[in-house]
């Protein structure tokens, strides 16, 4: 009963979408107040009815309803309850689902947080949110229901993917589908403002706050992303270029060059019709990383299900979206377009090269994701691109970009005077190119160019995202007080630079060894001594493991015993690496466990990897920017 | 600046970075590009000298042979029609077994041996790297034709 509900209330919200689509958009140009306002109450009901289908799936998976296909595939009585509900989002149509009502939950914050905007403008704003939420409707109940029956019941079902049984991995998805679908915002007011023609940068301070947030979650879901495959696929990377994991990045590779270039549209009415189009691109790009990720097309560790119909229509609705948004913007974009000048030397100049700079990188990974497609479409021939490429494509334009961003903060509007931006600017450039090289040496005893131009990069930039809070902080005569957006994005710049600094040290220092070792034996990794001192087997709740006792030692005094396992889960019968970490601020010791060698031994996998959680320290502080940005006192005031 | 300016200083900066990062791809590109060869194909002989390449089919059962203690192990692949001896030194992903799919990235400095640095098993029981599924497929079509007299002999390189 309670799946048919659920099935039943996403057909009603279904049909609330339809007229959220339709009718605001029609009163919009009509003039009819009445038709607008059916785009607010569509939409809080709309959202009501997607949660009470969503709740309808999480109740059937935490019966074990095993007369639902989807459930009867993606749990298994043993499964602990935590892991019961984060398997509705683990599969395609559970997550499709999970999309729908995080659009609609979007929906709904645009339709109640936007009073002050005008009631044409929101009208036409509903209706587009209104159309994508037609079209992911009619995905799933056309393509991949996730209440479909299976008859006769199974008695038990296929499990979760022990992968996925993960904490990490039951909030990964989540964050990073509140990122990619608050694109759609952006999109929407694009498309409004288009359809309107006449608000030209209003439209702009309206969508600032919704990117923002869209963005700082997707960056928290790609990081969460990263750290899951660090500790969890047992490999000791944190970033593999996989084509799922470039699906998640180009978005915000091009959500982060909007928020910028929307910057410039706000304050300067400039780069309009470029802003338009990155709002467009960045909401296509999250519609291209569903297709990618949902058709299987590209061979992907994530490809867990693959089925051409739904890429079909997820590539049709794709065309449609892409190639109508773009028909519009040749069609009204000029109109919107404003004449202002700037001088080379200023802000404009530098959020110009910032873009020029995220596009380019934005162009590079979708080049290398693509191409083995194309290669295959054209020649037939089976390709795949190695991540060395990734590496050394994409630092071409991010080394120029880090060093940029330092000035850019630092320069004015319009024009910036060229002695002012000397006397502010020397002294942080010397500071940062005498400590960056020197830090590796001091810690690390050796320099290397690249290192030596991460460390620079790192360091100029923290001193020069520091200088205007400090001395706001220290009221220094002259600076007025710093607002909350040009605190955030200090912060922000702040988090790029521990970031940076992060993958510069982990490149060159990280350690990666895999040996062989007997029972009792020592070896020594990176300056550590490694003793497997026994393997025992252990118990979990639904698996059993053999668990290796390591202990470490530096220069003989004891630190820590570490438990890397190996586990069996009983449903699926497949082994599991369960990695041991051993975390400080400054490095992390890594343990795997592989296979037996016969003789007693073991092959496991020791890695050792300086400030590797800078990486996703980097990354919090990035969202931290972005959360404090959007507090700021002028996205409240309302609309003269 | 004047408008005109300013989209002339948009379009000149976006061709030198455009141009730069071609360069640098192309480049890079063709260095990082592997193919997938069939394993029938690499025993004929006909696979990219002197660069890497992946191969993939299902591990032959029985043929794991290692040194005990030792990391390096030696197997057999199988695309159901040939055979190919794959060498591997390292820690095995977990879903490694003999009669499974397997991936393998490297190279054939020497005939007859596949020299792996790097092996992926599937992610998941239910998944298969589709060009592996695909050349499996063909030979066994292939083998079901053989049954009505077609020809599914291995051809190696020096017969």
């Amino acid at each position: 009963m309670i799946p048919e509900i659920g099935h039943f209330a996403l057909i009603l919200a279904l049909a609330l979408a339809v007229c959220q689509g339709v009718l605001p958009m029609i009163g919009a140009q009509r003039n009819d107040s009445t038709m607008m306002s059916v785009g607010r109450n569509a939409a809080y009901g709309q959202f009501i009815f997607v949660a009470i289908s969503f709740a309808c799936l999480i109740v059937a998976f935490l019966q074990d309803d095993f007369s639902v296909l989807y459930v009867a595939n993606h749990s298994q009585l043993a499964l602990p309850t935590g892991y019961k509900v984060s398997a509705v989002w683990s599969a395609h149509e559970g997550s499709l689902l999970m999309w729908i009502l995080i659009l609609a939950a979007w929906t709904m914050a645009v339709a109640r947080f936007s009073k002050s905007v005008p009631e044409k403008m929101i009208a036409r704003v509903l209706s587009v949110l209104g159309l994508l939420s037609v079209g992911f409707m009619l995905f799933a109940l056309l393509t991949s229901n996730p209440f479909e029956r299976l008859i006769p019941a199974a008695l038990d079902g296929g499990d979760l993917n022990p992968l996925l049984q993960d904490p990490g991995l039951a909030i990964h998805p989540p964050l990073l589908y509140i990122g990619y679908v608050g694109f759609s915002v952006a999109f929407a007011f694009a498309i409004a403002a288009m359809i309107g023609g006449d608000l030209h940068q209003q439209w702009a301070k309206w969508t600032r706050p919704w990117t923002t947030v869209a963005w700082l979650f997707l960056t928290i879901g790609i990081a969460l992303g990263s750290w899951w495959a660090y500790y969890e696929l047992g490999w000791g990377g944190w970033w593999f270029w996989d084509a799922v994991e470039n699906a998640s990045f180009m978005p915000w590779l091009i959500g982060t060059a909007l928020i910028h270039s929307l910057a410039v549209t706000e304050r300067r009415g400039l780069f309009t019709s470029w802003t338009l189009l990155l709002a467009i691109t960045a909401f296509s790009l999250s519609l291209l990383g569903t297709f990618l990720v949902r058709s299987g097309i590209i061979v992907s560790v994530h490809a867990f299900a693959t089925d051409p119909t739904r890429g079909f229509f997820i590539l049709a609705f794709l065309a449609v979206v892409v190639i109508g948004a773009l028909i519009l913007y040749a069609w009204r974009a000029p109109a919107l377009d404003s004449t202002a000048g700037f001088s080379p030397l200023s802000r404009e100049t530098f959020l110009l090269l910032n873009n020029v700079l995220l596009v380019v990188a934005t162009i590079l990974v979708l080049m290398g994701t693509l191409s083995p497609l194309i290669v295959e479409m054209t020649t037939g021939g089976k390709i795949s691109i190695g991540p060395p490429w990734f590496e050394v494509a994409f630092l071409v334009p991010m080394i120029p970009l880090i060093f940029l961003l330092g000035l850019g903060m630092h320069t004015a509007w319009r024009k910036q005077d060229k002695k002012r931006w000397y006397s502010v600017l020397r002294i942080p450039a010397i500071v940062a190119i005498i400590v960056g090289v020197l830090l590796p040496l001091m810690f690390y005893g050796r320099v290397s160019i690249m290192l030596a131009v991460g460390c620079v990069a790192g360091v100029w930039m923290v001193i020069t995202s520091l200088i205007q809070p400090v001395r706001s902080w220290l009221r220094k005569e002259g600076t007025p007080a710093i607002t909350r957006s040009a605190l955030g994005m200090s912060i922000a710049h702040l988090g790029m630079a521990v970031f940076v600094i992060g993958v510069t040290i982990v490149s060159a220092f990280g350690v990666e060894s895999d040996r062989g070792i007997r029972l009792g034996e020592t070896i020594e990794v990176a300056g550590y001594e490694f003793t497997l001192t026994d393997v025992v087997k252990v118990e979990g709740p639904n698996y059993s493991a053999l668990e290796a006792l390591v202990d470490v030692r530096d220069g003989g005094e004891f630190i820590t015993t570490m438990r890397p396992q190996k586990r069996q889960y009983m449903v699926q019968k497949s082994w599991m690496t369960e990695a041991a970490i051993y975390p400080k601020w400054n490095k992390d010791l890594f343990v795997a466990l592989g296979d037996q060698l016969g003789d007693g031994a073991w092959s496991v996998r020791i890695q050792a990897k300086p400030m590797i959680r800078f990486i996703w320290l980097g990354a919090f502080i990035m969202a931290l920017g972005g959360l404090v940005s959007v507090t700021d006192r002028r996205y409240r005031e309302p609309v003269k | 600046m004047k408008p005109r300016q300013q989209r002339m200083l948009a379009v000149g900066l976006a061709i030198v970075g455009v141009a730069i990062a071609a360069g640098l791809t192309f480049r890079a590109f063709d260095e990082n590009m592997m193919f997938f060869v069939e394993i029938s194909d690499v025993v004929a002989g006909d696979y990219p000298k002197g660069r890497n390449f992946r191969i993939g089919g299902l591990v032959v059962a029985d043929s794991v042979e290692r040194e005990d203690g030792s990391l390096e192990l030696k197997f057999r692949v199988t695309d159901m029609r040939c055979e190919l001896e794959v060498r591997y030194t390292g820690v095995l992903p977990d879903l490694f077994r003999e009669g499974q799919g397997v991936v393998a990235h490297g190279a054939m400095p020497n005939e007859g041996v596949f020299i792996a640095d790097k092996i992926l098993a599937k992610h998941d029981e239910n998944y298969m790297a589709p060009e592996v599924a695909a050349s499996l497929g063909k030979h066994v079509q292939d083998q079901t034709a053989s049954l009505r007299g077609g020809d599914t002999e291995c051809a190696t390189n020096d017969s």
